[in-house]
C-alpha cells in the first residue's frame, strides 16, 4: 500500500495528465452535444501537451535562456529542456487549427440541421 | 538540383498550395494548371528520386543543414521510395481526372478546393519521405486537417460526417504523439534511425512496450483498421466525389505505409515480432477484421458505400500481411500496398465516372451501362478483377504473397480469410456488373447510345487501369529490385 | 529427349486474337468482323502448324514472358500434348466461325461483335494454357478463360442467362481461387518451382498420404471446368448460350481445360508413377467413374437436347481423367486422343442441334419426330457424331476407347474397362433415339411446318466436322504421333 502512494505522490504529474485524458476521451466519446465532444477532445489534446512540458522538467534548473558571454560555462543540467516546449509549440498550432476546423463544422452542422444533439441530429438524418 | 530532391517533394505541393490559392482569388481558371504543374514535377521528382535510390541506395537529406539527430532529416530508402512514387503519381492522376467534377461542384471556390488537395499531398508526401518522429505527426496531421476540411465540403451529411472523423482521427493522432513522448522520456531522440538503435539496447523496458501499443493503435486509428474504423464508411461515403477519389486511395495506404516503418524500421522486426503470441494475435485479429469488412461491405446497397468498405478488407491485409513476420508476408503487404493505390484510385475513379454522367448509382439506373459507358466499365473490371485477385493484374501477384506468407507462418486462418474475401469481392463486384449487363424481363439489347463521361475522366482512367496489368506483369523486376531488398535485415 | 528451343511461336499464337481490335473496329460492317475473325482463327492455325514438325521431332519450343516469383515466371513451353490440344482448339475454331455466321446471322442475333470479340479472347486464352509451361501460367490463362466466356455464356442478357451466368462463375471461379490456388501455393512452398517436370515436381516434399489425397483433390474438383462431379452443374446450365458457344467452349475449348489442367497435374505436378506408388490414383479414378456412369444416367432422362449433349459432355470428359490415372502408356494414349476425338464428335451433334434450332425453333428431343426427313444431312451427321461418342467405327471415338480399353488391361485393372463398356451402352441408349426418332419417328406439325435444311453456313461446318470424325478413324497418325511423343516421357 505504502509502494503505491509512494509512486503516485512521487509521479502525481503523470496521475494528472492521465486523469485529464480520460476526462477527455470520456467527452467525445460519451456527451452528446457536439460542443462538448469537441471541447473533450481539446481537453484530450492539452494533456498531451501537458505530458510532453513535463517531460523537459529537471530538479533545480532554470528557464532554458543563455544570457551572451556565459556560454563557456554552460552545464546542460542547469536548464530545463527546451525541447518539448518547441514541440509542443508546433502541437499548440495543430490542436488550435483542429479546434477550429471542429468548431467550423460545428457551426455548419448546427446551420444544416438547427441542432447540436447528435441523437437528434441522427434521427432528423433518419427521418429524411 | 538532385541533392534537394527530397525535399522538393514536399516543397514542391506546399509552394504549388499557396499558388492555387493565390490563383484562386486572381484568376480561378489558372488553378487547375498551377496544380497540374506543381504535382506534375512532383511526381517527376519521386520517379527520379526512385531511381537514385535504386542505383545508389538510400538518400538522406538535412532540413537546414543541421546534422541527424538534432536536426530533422528526410530520409528515401526503398521503401519510401517506392510508395513515393506511388502516391505521387496517383495524386497527379486524380487532379486530371477529377477536374470536371471539381468544376462542376465547386466553381466558385475553385482556390479553396484545389489548395486544400495540394496540401493534403503535401501532407502524404512529408508522411512518407520524413525521418522524424514528431515531423510525422506534425505532416499528419496536415494531412488530416486538410482531409477533414476537404471532405466536409460536400452538402448535407458530410459536415458530421467529417466532424466524426475529426474526433477519431484526432484521438489516433494524439495516441501517436503520446506514444512518441515516451519514446522521447525514454531515448532522447526522435530521428527514427537513431531511435531504432537506441531503441536496440532497451527491449525488456515496459515503457518501450506502453510505446508500441499506444502508437500501433493510434496508426491503426487512423488506417481504419477494424474495429477502429468507424469513420471511415461515412466520412468518404459523404465526401464530395474528388474528395474521395483524392483521400481513399491515399490518406490510409500511407499510415499503413507509417505502421510498417515503425514496425519494421524503428522498433525492429526482433522486436515486433519477437513478442510472444503477440504478432499471432495481431495477425488472428486481421483474419477477423478480413472477415468483418467482407460482411459491411456486403451489407452495403448504395455503390459509393460499398467501394468505401472495401478499403477496410485491403487495409486488413496489409495489417496481417507486415505482422506474419516473415519475408513473404512482409513483402506481399508492400507490395500490396503500392497495388491498393492504383487499384482503389481505378475503381473510385471509374465509380465517379458514372456517378458524373448518372447522378444516382441506384442499380435501376445502371442497366446498358456497358454499352453506354464501354471505357468506364472497362476499367471498373480491371479494378474489380485486381481486388479479386485475378491474374494478370497486379492484385494477384500480392496476394500470392501474402498467401505464401500466410502458409509459410502457418496461419490458416489468414489463408483462408485472404480466399474467402477474393471470393466476396466477387460477388461485390458482380451484382453491379450484373445489374448493368442484365436487362429486366425481355430481353433489351445494347441500343444505348454511347454517352462516356469527359475525356478529361476516362484517359487517366485507362491509364491507371492499363497501369494495374503492367504492374502485375513487371511484379517480379518490382519485387527483386524495389521491395525485397527493402526489408529489413532481422526478417526471416 | 529433344532440346528446348527459344522461340515467338507460342506467344504469337496466343496474341493471333488481338484481332480483337480491328473485329471491334469493323464492327459497322459485319463481313469485314467475320473475315478478321477468319483471319485470326487461320493465322492462329497456321502458327499451331509451324510448330508441329519441331513438337514431332521431340523438341519443345519455348517463350518467356516475365519472372514473377523466384523460381516462376509466366511462360510458355509447347510440347506434344499442349500441340495436340491447340491443334484440334485452332482448326476447330475456323469450323465454328462458319458456324456462328450461320446461326448468328439466321437467328438475327444482337451483339455480334461482342461475341465474335469474346470468343477471340477466350480462344486466345486456351492457347495459352495449352502452351503453358508451368502452373502459375495455366492458372493465369485458365482465369482469363473463366471471365472471357462469361459474356459469351450469358449472350442473351435475361433472367434465365443471368442465373447461368452465377451458376457459371460460381463453380469455375470459386474452385479455381477457392481450391486451386491454395493447393498451388501449397506445391510451391514444398518444392519451390511450378514447373511442369515429367515425373512430377512433388516427390520429395515429405507430404504425408493425407495430405497427397487432399492436395490431389483440391485439384481435381478445383478445375472446375472438367465438370467432375458433384461440381458439374455449371455445364448443363451453360447451355442458356448460343449453340455456337456450347459447341467449340463446352464441347471442346472450356472443357478440355480443364481436363488438361488435371492431366497436366495428374502427369508434371505429381508424377503417375509417384502417385499410383502413394496409392492415390484409384481415388481419382473411383470419383471418374462415378462422374462417367451418373452423367450418362442423367443424360437419359433429359429431354431437352443440348441438355442432354452437356451431361454426356460430362461423362466424356471423365474418360480423360480416368485414363489419366492408369499408370499404363496405352491408357493415357487413349485419354489424349479422346480429347481429340470427343471433341470432333461432340461439336457434330452440338452443330445439328444449332441447325435445328434455326430451322425449327425446336429445344426438345420430344418434339423432334420425323425431322430426319427434312433435315437428312443434319440428321446424318447427328449420326455419325453419335456414334463417335459411343464409341463404334467406323468413327475416331472408337479408336480413343480402344486405347483406353487397352490400358486398362495393361495394368490388370477390370472395373475401368467395365465402366467404359456400360457407359458406351448407356450413350449408346441416350443417342441413337434421337437417330431414330428423327428418321422414323412421326412428330406434331413437322409435315405442315415446311422445314427446310439448316442455311448452308451451318450445314457445311456440320460436315466438316462429322468427316472429320470418320477421317480420324482411318488416318489417326498425325494424333497418335503425338502422343506417343508424350507418352514415351
Amino acid at each position: 500500500m505504502e509502494r503505491i502512494l509512494e509512486v503516485v505522490i512521487a509521479k502525481y504529474n503523470y496521475w494528472i495528465y492521465i486523469v485529464l485524458m480520460m476526462i477527455g476521451l470520456y467527452g467525445v466519446i460519451a456527451k452528446n452535444n457536439l460542443v462538448k465532444k469537441i471541447v473533450g477532445m481539446s481537453i484530450f489534446q492539452t494533456a498531451i501537451i501537458l505530458f510532453f512540458i513535463s517531460m523537459g522538467m529537471k530538479k533545480g534548473a532554470t528557464i532554458p535562456i543563455i544570457i551572451h558571454g556565459q556560454e563557456a560555462s554552460l552545464r546542460a543540467s542547469d536548464y530545463i529542456n527546451p525541447l518539448p516546449h518547441v514541440l509542443m509549440l508546433t502541437a499548440i498550432v495543430v490542436a488550435v487549427s483542429t479546434l477550429g476546423v471542429a468548431l467550423a463544422l460545428a457551426v455548419k452542422i448546427y446551420k444544416e440541421f438547427n441542432t447540436l444533439e447528435e441523437d437528434e441530429i441522427l434521427e432528423k438524418i433518419r427521418k429524411s | 538540383m538532385t541533392s534537394q530532391l527530397p525535399a522538393l517533394v514536399v516543397t514542391v505541393p506546399l509552394l504549388t498550395a499557396f499558388a492555387a490559392f493565390a490563383a484562386g482569388w486572381l484568376k480561378p481558371k489558372l488553378c487547375f494548371p498551377v496544380g497540374l504543374t506543381g504535382l506534375g514535377i512532383t511526381a517527376l521528382s519521386s520517379i527520379w528520386l526512385l531511381e537514385k535510390v535504386l542505383g545508389a541506395g538510400s538518400v538522406t537529406y538535412e532540413l537546414g543543414g543541421w546534422p541527424a539527430p538534432w536536426g530533422i532529416v528526410y530520409v528515401v530508402d526503398r521503401l519510401s521510395g517506392v510508395v513515393l512514387g506511388a502516391i505521387s503519381l496517383c495524386a497527379f492522376i486524380q487532379w486530371i481526372a477529377s477536374r470536371a467534377s471539381v468544376k462542376s461542384q465547386f466553381s466558385d471556390r475553385l482556390g479553396a478546393f484545389y489548395g486544400l488537395q495540394l496540401l493534403f499531398v503535401t501532407g502524404v508526401m512529408g508522411i512518407t519521405v520524413t525521418g522524424d518522429a514528431f515531423n510525422l505527426y506534425v505532416l499528419l496531421e496536415i494531412a488530416s486537417i486538410t482531409a477533414y476540411a476537404l471532405i466536409a465540403m460536400g452538402g448535407g451529411r458530410a459536415p458530421l460526417s467529417s466532424l466524426n472523423y475529426v474526433f477519431m482521427g484526432t484521438i489516433g493522432a494524439c495516441f501517436y504523439l503520446l506514444g512518441v513522448g515516451y519514446l522521447y522520456i525514454m531515448t532522447g531522440s526522435l530521428n527514427m534511425a537513431d531511435l531504432a538503435s537506441i531503441l536496440q539496447g532497451m527491449r525488456s523496458s515496459q515503457a518501450i512496450l506502453v510505446a508500441f501499443v499506444i502508437i500501433i493503435v493510434g496508426v491503426w486509428l487512423k488506417m481504419g483498421f477494424f474495429p477502429l474504423h468507424g469513420w471511415l464508411p461515412n466520412a468518404y461515403t459523404h465526401a464530395p466525389w474528388p474528395a474521395t477519389t483524392l483521400i481513399a486511395p491515399l490518406m490510409t495506404k500511407v499510415m499503413a505505409y507509417v505502421m510498417m516503418r515503425l514496425v519494421l524500421f524503428l522498433f525492429g522486426p526482433e522486436y515486433s515480432f519477437g513478442f510472444l503470441g503477440l504478432k499471432n494475435v495481431v495477425v488472428w485479429w486481421a483474419s477477423l477484421a478480413v472477415v468483418a469488412g467482407c460482411m459491411i461491405a456486403l451489407s452495403q446497397k448504395d455503390l459509393k458505400r460499398m467501394i468505401t468498405c472495401i478499403i477496410l478488407i485491403e487495409i486488413a491485409y496489409m495489417v496481417g500481411g507486415t505482422f506474419l513476420g516473415n519475408r513473404s508476408g512482409i513483402t506481399g503487404a508492400i507490395f500490396h500496398l503500392v497495388n491498393d493505390v492504383f487499384m482503389t484510385l481505378c475503381v473510385f475513379l471509374a465509380v465517379a465516372s458514372m456517378a458524373f454522367r448518372q447522378r444516382e448509382l441506384e442499380m435501376v439506373s445502371m442497366e446498358g451501362l456497358f454499352a453506354r459507358m464501354p471505357f468506364t466499365m472497362g476499367a471498373l473490371v480491371t479494378g474489380a478483377l485486381s481486388i479479386v485477385g485475378v491474374p494478370p493484374t497486379c492484385g494477384f501477384f500480392s496476394k500470392w504473397l501474402l498467401l505464401k506468407g500466410a502458409l509459410e507462418a502457418g496461419h490458416y486462418e489468414f489463408m483462408a480469410a485472404l480466399i474467402l474475401s477474393s471470393l466476396v469481392c466477387l460477388v461485390l463486384f458482380f451484382r453491379v456488373f450484373e445489374a448493368a449487363y442484365y436487362g429486366h424481363g425481355e430481353r433489351s439489347h445494347g441500343h444505348h447510345r454511347m454517352r462516356e463521361a469527359p475525356l478529361g475522366m476516362v484517359v487517366p482512367l485507362l491509364v491507371v487501369a492499363i497501369g494495374i496489368v503492367a504492374l502485375g506483369l513487371m511484379s517480379g523486376e518490382i519485387i527483386s529490385s524495389i521491395i525485397e531488398p527493402a526489408l529489413p535485415r532481422g526478417v526471416l | 529427349m529433344g532440346t528446348e528451343v527459344n522461340s515467338l511461336l507460342p506467344l504469337l499464337a496466343v496474341i493471333v486474337s488481338a484481332a480483337v481490335v480491328p473485329i471491334l473496329a469493323s464492327s459497322r460492317s459485319a463481313n469485314v468482323r467475320e473475315a478478321w475473325t477468319f483471319v485470326a482463327a487461320f493465322g492462329k492455325l497456321g502458327i499451331v502448324l509451324a510448330m508441329l514438325p519441331h513438337v514431332l521431332r521431340g523438341n519443345k519450343l519455348s517463350f518467356e514472358i516475365a519472372p514473377v516469383f523466384p523460381g516462376v515466371s509466366l511462360a510458355f513451353r509447347v510440347d506434344a500434348m499442349g500441340e495436340l490440344f491447340a491443334l484440334v482448339s485452332s482448326f476447330l475454331w475456323i469450323v465454328t466461325s462458319a458456324y456462328s455466321i450461320g446461326y448468328m446471322r439466321g437467328l438475327k442475333e444482337h451483339s455480334q461483335t461482342r461475341y465474335y470479340c469474346y470468343f477471340a479472347l477466350a480462344m486466345s486464352s486456351t492457347m495459352g494454357v495449352a502452351f503453358s509451361a508451368n502452373l502459375l501460367t495455366l492458372y493465369v490463362f485458365y482465369e482469363l478463360l473463366s471471365f472471357a466466356t462469361y459474356p459469351l455464356v450469358t449472350h442473351h442478357q435475361d433472367e434465365e442467362a443471368r442465373s447461368a451466368g452465377r451458376r457459371y462463375l460460381t463453380y469455375i471461379v470459386g474452385g479455381s481461387i477457392g481450391l486451386v490456388l491454395p493447393a498451388m501455393l501449397v506445391c510451391y512452398g514444398s518444392s519451390q518451382t511450378l514447373d511442369f517436370t515429367p515425373g512430377g515436381i512433388l516427390v520429395n516434399s515429405g507430404f504425408s498420404r493425407l495430405e497427397l489425397g487432399l492436395l490431389l483433390f483440391m485439384f481435381v474438383f478445383g478445375f472446375a471446368k472438367a465438370a467432375i462431379m458433384p461440381f458439374h452443374s455449371w455445364l448443363p446450365a451453360a447451355m442458356v448460350a448460343p449453340t455456337p458457344v456450347s459447341a467449340l467452349l463446352h464441347a471442346v475449348a472450356v472443357v478440355k481445360v480443364g481436363v488438361f489442367s488435371i492431366l497436366r497435374v495428374l502427369g508434371w505436378v505429381f508424377g503417375v508413377e509417384f502417385l499410383s506408388n502413394a496409392e492415390l490414383t484409384w481415388l481419382v479414378g473411383l470419383v471418374a467413374s462415378g462422374t462417367i456412369i451418373g452423367a450418362s444416367l442423367v443424360a437419359l432422362t433429359q429431354d431437352g437436347l443440348k441438355r442432354m449433349l452437356a451431361y454426356s459432355t460430362v461423362g466424356q470428359l471423365s474418360y480423360i481423367v480416368l485414363g489419366g490415372t492408369l499408370q499404363s502408356g496405352l491408357a493415357w494414349k487413349g485419354a489424349l486422343l479422346h480429347i481429340a476425338m470427343h471433341a470432333l464428335g461432340k461439336i457434330t451433334l452440338f452443330f445439328c442441334a444449332g441447325a435445328i434450332y434455326v430451322a425449327t425453333k425446336k429445344e426438345r428431343i420430344s418434339e423432334m419426330g420425323g425431322i430426319g426427313r427434312r433435315m437428312p444431312l443434319t440428321m446424318s451427321a447427328f449420326l455419325v457424331g453419335a456414334l463417335c461418342v459411343i464409341g463404334l467405327p467406323p468413327t475416331g471415338g472408337f479408336t480413343s476407347k480402344w486405347f483406353l480399353c487397352l490400358g486398362s488391361l495393361e495394368v490388370g485393372q477390370i472395373w475401368p474397362l467395365v465402366v467404359l463398356l456400360v457407359s458406351s451402352i448407356l450413350s449408346a441408349a441416350y443417342l441413337i433415339p434421337v437417330v431414330y426418332k428423327g428418321f422414323f419417328g412421326s412428330g406434331p406439325d413437322i409435315e405442315a411446318e415446311g422445314i427446310r435444311e439448316a442455311p448452308g453456313w451451318c450445314l457445311a461446318p456440320m460436315v466438316v466436322s462429322a468427316t472429320g470424325c470418320i477421317l480420324a478413324f482411318f488416318f489417326p497418325e498425325p494424333f497418335l504421333e503425338l502422343t506417343k511423343i508424350i507418352v514415351r516421357k
